[in-house]
């Protein structure tokens, strides 16, 4: 009987696609055949790039003559030649080390305001929500208009406080603020709020009201019971907002196009410019590879931190 | 013993008062505070959208203008091509959420519901692309487009939502498939249904609620994408909203003073997620939460 046999022997198929029996070989090859497009989406518009970028980070390249190897040229220039990488590197790092945790922070205490049960819950919600829906674009022509050094509000409001007014976005020294305060209004309500206040809803009760009855107050309650508790939403919501402020783009790219004087060149704008303004694909390619390398480098270290302060009531 | 009874006599009176004054006192008027702080630029592009042209150079600046004007949304819409650049950007965000949500789900339904060989690595490797930045595939994704002759048309902006939609698209309805019975898809193969049925007619219908979810944070998402448009679109006839407002801000000092026109045609970009958020806030709210708390 052939049909049994060869429910018994492992086919060609069954090693390739898994499964101990031809039935069960068939039904992998069905879940390949499910997976296919993303099988092909992950290599064409992704893995593959990433491949390739590697590859012209190696050469120069305009896209009108074919790659040219040149070793490694363009990281040489870039570690040591380039005016710009640096600096915008720094900025890049300056920006997303005051914006992480202030946003971590404020998206926290929204979610926790949120949590009290206070009448009104849900308009306070979608008022803390609603910017972070607002188009990058908009925002920029918004936030220019209300930070205008003559004719904003934000300068009337601290001339009508007896304060000195700010040149905001115009000035070098106090485009990147600006930029942190527009990200801060804008996002702290948005996706994180919603996500934390997702994990403080998942504390168990029971615990806050033991440790009320053991005689906790307010603070230690919230840093004894509730903040172990939604570590990993903390997680959660650090990695992903690392990784956001790193590639910090359309704001500083609409409303300040980098400037003034490079003072909000952050190294998006840097990558975007060399290889989209002046078609030097193969240095774009390096440093979008540099910055690969540093935000991999960065999550992995946290990943490896995580161990020592993520709490997964699971025990994984 | 007297000294216990004495204290709590005491001082539980004012613990209890303190705790009652907290609420009106302290955590009403912040959260008040803080909604209205937040909610505020929002309010003030909306009034700007309807001044003058004097009343936005006013000094010192006005908030709400004496003699509203909703023309200026009308005026923005002819001044610009703006009713080529929705009709453009509806082209990209239609057919990037269909793809997304029938692919996302066609892919889901193949990690959720089938063991193949790979599987859990191909996996890890999908997550792990939500965590790379779109910057380092962006230059070969440029050369691809070019050599197939896409740049400066819609293609490359929706065309790849058709390979899966996206990593956090696949993960979102995975998730959502997995808390589904699978006895329900077991008997239906008894029954004689090909997979393909079963998930059409199974799991689809079952799946509502997530493809809901999924479809509106695409929309948005796609509403607000920049990146891309700005470097694959170059000719005015082709432009998106986003990158139609960012062109029109760059004209404008060469033109006429135009500032409350920007503002109002920036303020009709911000109304699609808005009305799609109050729409459908259930989904939106519970589709977030399903895919920050599920690790």
């Amino acid at each position: 009987m052939p049909v049994s046999v060869s429910a018994h022997k492992p086919s060609v198929l069954a090693m390739i696609v898994g499964g101990r029996t031809r039935q069960e070989a068939r039904r992998a090859l069905w879940g390949y055949v499910f997976i296919a497009p993303w099988l092909i989406g992950l290599f064409v518009f992704v893995g593959g790039p990433i491949i390739a970028s590697l590859y012209f980070s190696f050469t120069t390249y305009d896209i009108l003559s074919p790659p040219r190897w040149v070793g490694l040229a363009n990281y040489h220039r870039a570690f040591l030649e380039d005016p710009l990488f640096w600096p915008s590197l720094g900025r890049t790092f300056y920006y997303a080390i005051v914006v992480v945790p202030l946003g971590l922070v404020g998206s926290l205490v929204l979610a926790i305001l949120l949590n009290q049960g206070l009448r009104g819950t849900n308009i306070f919600r979608t008022f803390f929500f609603l910017p972070s829906l607002t188009p990058g674009v908009a925002l920029s022509v918004l936030w220019l208009w209300l930070m205008h050094p003559q004719l904003g509000l934000a300068n009337q409001v601290l001339r009508t406080l007896g304060l000195p007014p700010s040149p905001w976005l115009t000035d070098a020294n106090t485009v990147i603020p600006s930029l942190i305060l527009i990200q801060l209004l804008t996002t702290m309500g948005g996706s994180a709020m919603l996500i934390f206040l997702a994990g403080l809803q998942g504390v168990p009760r029971e615990l806050e009201e033991a440790a009320t009855v053991d005689g906790a107050g307010r603070w230690m309650k919230f840093r004894h019971v509730t903040l172990p508790m939604i570590t990993p939403t903390l997680f959660f919501n650090l990695i992903l907002g690392i990784i956001g402020a790193l590639q910090v783009f359309t704001v500083a790219f609409v409303a300040t196009n980098g400037g003034p004087d490079y003072a909000s060149w952050f190294i998006a704008l840097h990558i975007y410019q060399q290889a989209f303004a002046y078609l030097r694909l193969g240095y774009g390619a390096a440093l979008a590879w540099i910055f690969l390398l540093i935000v991999l480098l960065l999550t992995l270290i946290n990943f490896a931190l995580s161990r020592r302060w993520v709490f997964y009531r699971g025990g994984a | 013993m007297t000294d216990q009874v004495l204290s709590a006599a005491v001082y539980r009176p004012t613990r209890v008062r303190l705790h009652r004054l907290w609420r009106p006192l302290v955590l009403y008027p912040l959260t008040i505070a803080l909604s209205l702080i937040f909610i505020f630029p929002m309010f003030w592009a909306l009034m700007s959208g309807l001044k003058t042209p004097a009343e936005m150079y006013a000094f010192p600046p006005v908030i709400i203008p004496t003699h509203p004007r909703p023309y200026n949304f009308v005026e923005a819409f002819t001044a610009f091509p703006f009713a080529l650049w929705y009709r453009n950007t509806l082209e990209v965000v239609i057919l990037g959420t269909l793809g997304t949500v029938v692919t996302a789900c066609i892919v889901a339904y193949g990690f959720a519901r089938f063991d193949f060989r790979l599987k859990n690595v191909l996996f890890i490797i999908t997550l792990a692309t939500m965590m790379l930045p779109s910057q380092v595939s962006l230059i070969p994704r440029y050369v691809l487009f070019h050599f197939l002759g896409w740049i400066d048309t819609l293609y490359p902006l929706w065309v790849p939502s058709w390979f899966g939609g996206s990593a956090f698209a696949i993960f979102l309805m995975r998730q959502f498939i997995l808390t589904l019975p699978r006895e329900l898809d077991e008997a239906a193969l008894i029954d004689g249904a090909s997979y393909f049925r079963i998930l059409w007619n199974i799991l689809v219908p079952l799946c509502k609620p997530a493809l809901a979810t999924l479809a509106i944070l695409t929309l948005i998402a796609n509403w607000d994408a920049f990146l891309d448009p700005v470097i694959f679109l170059q000719s005015p006839q082709h432009f998106t909203v986003a990158i139609g407002i960012w062109y029109f801000k760059q004209q404008e000092f060469q033109v006429t003073p135009t500032d409350h026109l920007l503002m109002a045609s920036a303020v009709t970009s911000m109304i699609p997620p808005i009305a799609l958020f109050f729409a459908f806030q259930r989904y939106f709210v519970q589709g977030i939460v399903l895919t920050g708390l599920k690790e």
